[in-house]
């Protein structure tokens, strides 16, 4: 028998039943102890755990809305939204910055430019959990790459959105301006809740003045994440509120037209509807590509654009301030004959110069030996300089500024048209306070013909032209004709903001206008080339702005003199005279002159406008006809 | 009493003695019914804690089938068996902790395995935990209980010796359940409460020295952890807020199975090994939590039963030390998972993923069915 069975007592087994019972009534006590904690957690405080465990895995996202359209006039699509896929990191998820791009970059292409530009972002200020995109435009291949590696690459998204397009950049990116990433300065300005979706705010032009509507309104979703933030399900969704689209009055044809006859060149060229103000054409040449700056240009290519010499950065229909030259007679014609310091049958001895008195200075006419015996009809008509430096004098400088201010000049008149600047308009208080000099006559004899001191943007020359084919009746330029939404025009167009010109005899108008006429159709008018054989009668002015001014008697030699150092050549006009559809200001810069230079462009333009592209043709046949009667009156 | 045992093992029927087939067969089948009632629920469990992954679930399908048959083998052998070899089994377990800590292989600054050529790797303290509370009961059931102090304290070196080498490799959990498992021999044996009273107080008075010169700075990092889990919410303390979360948010029904977002989602880690109870909290709520419990409580209880009609006294420390072993693994599990002891390696028995855990266990209850089944067929 084994030993342990010799020494089996009953004492040991009552021992050991003590022992058990003691062993469960632990047992018991425990789990009921654990039992108990779990009645803690699960029943008592079930409420406070219910609400952490959402909140782990319920976030809230906010949903960004589709940026408006912009389309032109006839529904062509300036302004998309062409969907992108990117390749985003979340600095706060990611383990290991260094080691994901690199693992990224086995993946797919990331060049030295992208992670320049990621590495500057990564060091600007952002919301927390923001991401973070590393490239644009992935290909299928690296979107299906990336889906393989993905699990390896915790922070790493590919997100799919929707990014501006412009799909006549070159032709629009002046006329519309363009959207980018918000900036610093930027993000203090915009309400971060309406943007907590949003990456890119207008820039400039059209996409910066209407941002707000263009914008659209925010949208929430409440998403179910995991621990490592991956979105699994949309729980609940409150749709964005896209942002509303435009309708521009721009004509894309003639824009694209606009373009085509500056190519080559440098210069501007804007075309308004005198009726509505709306601008048709605003074009900047040369161009550039948009698109380059919606995601973020390149260093290299930012560089070649902003170094070029022909400046393609710059928009010369806003913002190129230029001498206005003899284009600023129309206006000065008005000005003089309703300050009766002229009238139509004035007439005046031209010998090619002009003094202030008998010993003074000489100023010259543009033609040598001057135009012998001229009216005002002849000053337009050739564009007498002496005539308008005489009346120029007897205006004198207040009575110019008055109504130079009417037409426009010196301000930004344009109703929605960001980035315009004011041109400058010369005054006795502007020159005493900008040169600390009084206003001199010769001031004034200058400015008779539009140089010295006066600047005007073609913009400013378009709407002054336009005012005249109105017949003094202000329609503000404006690039916007329609709202395709719920926001009523008149929210960002108030009615009328500029009191029309009222001439004592309102006749004066239509005598200018026919001044003007002479000019394209006259016998001896400036612009008789540009004005042949047209089935329409126009109304126009050439102009030719001095780059550099020339001493009293120096002789003038365009062949000598660098071309950049030539004239600009301008024109403005408007056609048909008697119902005017389009007004236009030309410029070439370094073009020379502008009758031989700007004034066949805007023939062109016309042509187009009224011929080509079929604007209301009854309305063109009225015009034929009533420029016969014209005629016979004539 | 005596007596009726003796009547019992003759086939009369006493309570619960397993008779016909499953006398042949050397099993219990009440404790064998519970056992797989507790493992099939647990498969299920383990399908939404890996989050429906078939494989995971088959892995562990057929790791139990292995554990099965080794408790089956293990019923198979006489308590005298076991009783015989335990010094052998003991020394040679020593030998292994010894070569673990020579030349052992393992992961993450911890050395736990023993490959030997010829030999599958295998893990030596896991098999501590049966040879522990066996070679105790060999030695304090050769002489009659109540033990004397200097066979308490041979007893307790015996319990120590493994547990300290355990403690270097270092494997916290492991040492600790041997370490139980060889206590609970001393403690069945009889040790005077005396004794127990002055061990409680050194175990007092040296706690603040094992807080500073024998604590390992992440083990330090575990208990500040349990105090304040919100001191380090994204570090140490994420497993403790999720797993209470995911209990907490459970309620009394629970979300309903594969309905977890807390483990779906992946926020709760180890959801498939030692945090699978907050898995079945979250899913079944108080409900399947208080189901769980009574079916281990069940279990204990009817190894305590076996325990006590055990025939002799090593028979019965064994059955005693090995039956709240498996308590001290439910006990430290959920209390850690729960948020009430620090975060120690113990699985959850027969319910977590992996490890060899579930063959030491299942082994151990092939002991207790050996210990019910093998009765000597004395007549009175």
């Amino acid at each position: 028998m084994p030993w342990g069975e010799f020494k089996d007592t009953a004492a040991e087994r009552r021992l050991f039943q003590r022992r058990t019972m003691v062993m469960l009534t632990l047992v018991f006590v425990c789990l009921t102890g654990l039992l108990a904690r779990m009645y803690q957690l699960q029943v008592i405080e079930h409420d406070i755990y219910t609400t952490l465990s959402d909140k782990n895995r319920v976030q809230v996202q906010s949903v960004p809305p589709p940026r408006g359209l912009i389309y032109d006039r006839n529904g062509i699509l300036l302004a998309e939204n062409r969907p992108v896929f990117s390749v985003t990191l979340v600095p706060e998820r990611v383990d290991g910055m260094d080691e994901s791009i690199a693992n990224l970059g086995n993946i797919l292409d990331v060049s030295e430019e992208d992670l320049e530009r990621f590495e500057r972002r990564l060091r600007e200020p952002r919301r927390p959990f923001q991401e973070i995109p590393l490239r644009y435009d992935l290909t299928d291949g690296e979107i299906a790459r990336l889906a393989v590696h993905r699990h390896e690459l915790p922070g790493v998204e590919v997100k799919a959105e929707l990014v501006r397009y412009y799909p006549h950049s070159e032709l629009t990116a002046h006329a519309l301006g363009f959207v980018g990433r918000i900036n610093r300065d930027e993000l203090q300005r915009i309400d971060p809740v309406n943007y907590a979706g949003t990456n890119y705010i207008g820039k400039s032009g059209i996409e910066r003045f209407y941002e707000e509507i263009l914008h659209g309104q925010v949208g929430y979703q409440h998403v179910e994440t995991n621990a490592r933030g991956r979105t699994l399900r949309v729980l609940e969704r409150e749709n964005p509120v896209p942002g509303e689209d435009l309708k521009l009055h721009l004509d894309l044809r003639l824009q694209q037209r606009a373009h085509e006859l500056l190519d080559g060149r440098r210069g501007a060229i804007v075309a308004i509807e005198p009726e509505t103000g709306g601008i048709l054409a605003l074009a900047s040449v040369p161009g550039f590509d948009a698109n380059k700056f919606v995601t973020g240009i390149s260093v290299k290519d930012y560089r070649a654009l902003s170094e070029s010499r022909d400046k393609p950065l710059f928009n010369r229909a806003l913002r190129g301030q230029y001498p206005p030259g003899s284009t600023l007679k129309p206006m000065l014609a008005i000005a003089a004959l309703d300050s009766d310091v002229t009238t139509r049958d004035y007439t005046i001895w031209d010998p090619g110069y002009f003094r202030l008195n008998e010993s003074g200075r000489r100023y010259r006419d543009w033609k040598r030996g001057g135009h012998g015996w001229v009216d005002l009809m002849d000053a337009m008509a050739e564009s007498c300089d002496i005539y308008f430096y005489e009346v120029a004098v007897k205006m004198g400088v207040d009575t110019m500024h008055s109504y130079l201010s009417h037409f426009g000049f010196g301000e930004d008149a344009a109703l929605d048209v960001s980035g315009a600047l004011s041109g400058l308009l010369p005054s006795r208080d502007w020159k005493r306070a900008m040169r600390n000099e009084p206003w001199y006559p010769g001031d004034s004899v200058n400015l008779g013909i539009g140089q010295g001191f006066m600047l005007a943007t073609p913009l400013q020359l378009a709407t002054a032209t336009s005012l005249i084919a109105n017949r003094g009746i202000w329609s503000e330029p404006r690039l916007l004709r329609d709202i395709e939404g719920d926001t009523p025009v008149e929210t960002y167009l108030p009615e009328q903001t500029h009191e029309p010109l009222k001439l004592d005899n309102p006749d004066d108008w239509e005598f200018v206008v026919r001044t003007m006429e002479e000019v394209m159709h006259g016998r001896k008018g400036t612009a008789r080339k540009a004005g042949a054989d047209s089935s329409y009668r126009m109304a126009g002015k050439t102009g030719t702005a001095q780059v550099f001014s020339l001493a009293e008697d120096e002789e003038y030699d365009a062949e000598e003199i660098r071309e950049r150092l030539r004239d600009h050549a301008l024109f403005v006009g408007f056609a048909p005279v008697d119902n005017p559809k389009i007004a236009v200001a030309v410029i070439v810069e370094n073009g020379g002159g502008g009758s031989s230079t700007a004034a066949p462009v805007a023939r062109e333009l016309f042509d187009a406008w009224l011929l080509e592209f079929g604007q209301q043709p009854e309305s063109l046949v009225s015009d034929v006809r009533s420029q016969g009667v014209n005629d016979g009156s004539e | 009493m005596a007596a009726n045992d003796l009547v019992d093992s003759a086939g009369n029927g006493g309570l619960g003695r397993p008779r016909g087939i499953w006398a042949a067969l050397h099993l219990d089948p009440l404790l064998l019914f519970l056992l797989t009632a507790l493992v099939c629920g647990g498969l299920f469990i383990l399908y939404s804690g890996a989050d429906r992954n078939i494989d995971v679930v088959k892995a562990q399908g057929i790791r139990l089938g292995v554990a099965f048959v080794v408790m089956l083998v293990f019923a198979q052998l006489d308590p005298a068996v076991f009783r015989r070899w335990a010094p052998w089994l003991y020394i040679a377990g020593v030998g292994a902790l010894i070569a673990v800590l020579l030349v052992g292989v393992g992961a993450k600054g911890a050395q736990r395995w023993l490959a030997l050529p010829g030999l599958p790797r295998f893990q030596p303290s896991e098999i501590m935990k049966l040879v522990v509370p066996m070679m105790a009961a060999w030695y304090l059931s050769r002489h009659y209980l109540p033990p004397r102090n200097r066979h308490v304290f041979v007893g307790l070196a015996i319990v120590l010796v493994p547990m300290v080498m355990i403690m270097q490799q270092p494997d916290l959990g492991t040492s600790l359940l041997v370490g139980m498992a060889g206590i609970f021999v001393v403690f069945f044996a009889g040790i005077s409460w005396k004794l127990i009273a002055a061990f409680a107080a050194l175990v007092g008075v040296s706690a603040p020295a094992m807080w500073f010169f024998v604590m390992r700075e992440y083990q330090k990092q575990r208990v500040l952890t349990l105090l304040d889990p919100q001191s380090d919410p994204l570090g140490a303390g994420w497993n403790i807020i999720q797993s209470k979360t995911a209990i907490g948010s459970g309620g009394i029904e629970g979300k309903g199975w594969l309905q977890g977002t807390q483990s779906h989602l992946e926020f709760l880690p180890e959801s498939h090994t030692d945090f699978i109870v907050a898995v079945l909290a979250e899913e079944f709520g108080f409900i399947g939590v208080t189901v769980l419990m009574i079916l281990y409580f069940l279990i204990i209880l009817r190894c305590l039963y076996i325990s006590v009609t055990a025939q002799d006294s090593f028979s019965r420390l064994l059955a005693g030390a090995l039956t709240m072993t498996f308590f001290i693994y439910i006990f430290v599990n959920v209390g850690m998972v729960s948020g009430l002891l620090p975060v120690v390696g113990v699985p959850l028995p027969l319910i977590s993923y992996g490890g060899t855990s579930g063959v030491t266990l299942m082994a151990a209850f092939g002991v207790l069915m050996s210990i019910q089944t093998h009765r000597r067929m004395i007549t009175a």
